[in-house]
């Protein structure tokens, strides 16, 4: 973080990964950063200081994919960003065939998370993104709750070889936390009022990921939860869960994109016990026609603090 | 352009030995329209143009051949094999649970084959990418075989503007002109590359000196396209199948 000592760094996600790819393209001789226009005005400096190496290919998503994936079997190594809509979903099949299917890496980036883009409306909102990387080999799927973990994540994938998807979003927590792909316990049902279990206690346990996780914490604040957290749910750390998870466990799991989307995940790693798992997310049955603000759409599809709370209740029976 | 009075050229270029490879994995009996109208093209890249080596078939520096219409992949194997990129009797068994060389072809089982394909409107992004990736870093070129059915894919428009914009001189696409696009292509198929900036030329596959010098052809700033009509020759196919 020396190149940016002169200013803080930002808070927000999408900007402190705009602010990085300088410091990235510095490090890291082989990473070239690809765009399909957004982003493009937001990184001057990596534009000026790395000549060739930010490709926009304008508003050309399958072209977008198809680029990285040959620039990645010429050795390179792509971080590829543009809104999730635009990056996952218009070009699935060359996120599938010309990335997975040619046996290649690159660093999927994408802003627009969810409902970030609430007043766009559904053409910009993409809550399927880690659903529909997740149904692809070999993807390792990032959800960083804090622009430090945006920092250390991009770090570590562009020195890295495989196919990796990073989803950004406006809703950050105050705090950063271990980005090791493993599940960590937060708050153990002790602290929390009402809290019957101490440390290694095997109490109803809530899996926040990512972004979710400050809101998990003031939504089951009272409540005799513990609190996992995970900034990578896919692949799930499965030993993790279990270790956590005790050996009967009722367990919610809330994400902040598509409701069920870890559901076999945590299903294969519960398998060899009787459990109870309640999963919080983007309902997928109907599309929300309302425009509004985030926090809007967070109430609406029950993502908010009492939301979570009134499901997590509705688990402890 | 469809006359059949012209002398086989094409045989001259294309060994025996080569046809009869291709023959080894369409069937003696069934002829594949598909495989023999690349035939003349891949033949003529691996024999003339091409600067690989099977004994290094991960040199960086290696030209790069992308076949994008993954259908009909029979010539590209018979042409590998001919060249030594893996042993001939692959060639008896294609689509097998035990052969490496499917129906579409996957890169990471064959030597040789530079992309898997077979969905179409792949090839010519992906190789876009290439020749970007090698830019400035490697004298390799980049050559990719398309349809001209598959050109109907909008990701051809999309990677054509791109290389034109980014005038990629590595970059060669050949698009196969069986003319079998229902609807055509007013004003020529080379046209669609002309307007972005590409160097295009129009060759007929009966005219092998042609054919070799177009794909031989480079510009340092801007791509190449060769339009390569197999018409003539997918008749006296058809018409030697019947």
């Amino acid at each position: 973080m020396t190149a940016l000592a002169t200013a803080a760094p930002a808070l927000d996600l999408r900007t402190r990964f705009y602010e990085e790819l300088d410091p990235l393209l510095d490090a890291h001789p082989d990473v070239d950063v690809v765009l399909a226009v957004i982003g493009t005005g937001y990184m001057s400096r990596a534009i000026e200081r790395h000549p060739g190496r930010v490709i926009d290919v304008g508003i050309r998503e399958q072209a977008l994919i198809g680029v990285a994936g040959g620039l990645a079997l010429a050795g390179r190594r792509p971080i590829v960003h543009t809104f999730a809509s635009f990056l996952v979903e218009r070009p699935y099949e060359q996120v599938k065939l010309d990335l997975g299917h040619q046996d290649v890496g690159a660093v999927l980036v994408s802003a627009g998370a969810s409902y970030d883009v609430s007043a766009g409306g559904r053409t910009h909102q993409a809550p399927a993104d880690v659903a529909l990387i997740s149904a692809l080999p070999g993807w390792t799927v990032h959800v960083p709750g804090h622009a430090d973990e945006v920092a250390e994540i991009l770090h570590r994938e562009a020195a890295g070889t495989g196919r990796v998807y990073v989803r950004l979003s406006g809703q950050r927590n105050s705090r950063p936390g271990p980005v090791d792909g493993r599940l960590h316990l937060v708050r153990d049902a002790g602290t929390g009022a009402g809290g019957t279990g101490g440390p290694g206690a095997s109490g109803p346990l809530v899996v926040a990921v990512g972004p979710m996780l400050d809101t998990v914490l003031e939504a089951t604040a009272d409540l005799p939860v513990r609190v996992a957290w995970t900034a990578t749910p896919h692949p799930l750390d499965a030993e993790g869960l279990r270790a956590l998870a005790g050996p009967a466990p009722a367990l919610a799991v809330v994400e902040p994109y598509l409701e069920g989307t870890s559901a076999a995940a945590v299903a294969a790693a519960l398998v060899d016990r009787p459990s109870r798992v309640l999963h919080v997310g983007v309902p997928g049955e109907v599309e929300l026609r309302r425009y509004g603000t985030p926090r809007e759409h967070a109430a609406a599809h029950g993502l908010d603090a009492a939301g979570i709370r009134r499901r997590v209740t509705a688990l402890l029976g | 352009m469809t006359t059949t009075s012209a002398p086989p050229a094409e045989t001259a270029t294309v060994p025996p030995s080569v046809r009869r490879l291709v023959a080894r994995v369409t069937g003696d009996e069934k002829h594949d329209p598909s495989a023999h109208s690349t035939l003349d093209v891949v033949w003529t890249l691996y024999d003339q143009v091409l600067r690989v080596r099977p004994d290094r078939p991960d040199d960086p520096d290696r030209d790069r051949f992308l076949l994008s219409k993954g259908h009909g992949p029979a010539s590209t194997y018979a042409v590998l094999a001919a060249k030594g990129f893996f042993p001939e009797k692959w060639l008896d068994d294609v689509g097998t649970w035990d052969s490496p060389l499917g129906h579409h072809p996957d890169r990471t089982l064959v030597p040789g084959i530079e992309i898997g394909s077979g969905s179409l409107g792949h090839g010519l992004p992906i190789a876009v990418g290439l020749a970007l990736g090698l830019r400035g870093r490697s004298p390799a070129r980049v050559v990719v075989l398309v349809g001209d059915r598959e050109l109907h894919e909008g990701s051809n428009a999309e990677a054509i503007q791109v290389a034109g914009r980014f005038g990629l001189g590595a970059l060669t696409c050949v698009v196969v002109d069986n003319h079998r696009a229902g609807e055509g292509w007013p004003g020529g198929i080379a046209a669609r590359f002309d307007v972005e900036g590409w160097a295009t030329a129009d060759v007929d596959t009966r005219d092998p000196g042609r054919l070799a010098e177009a794909l031989l052809y480079t510009e340092p700033d801007r791509p190449t396209a060769v339009v390569v009509d197999t018409t003539a020759a997918a008749l006296r196919t058809r018409g030697a199948a019947a």
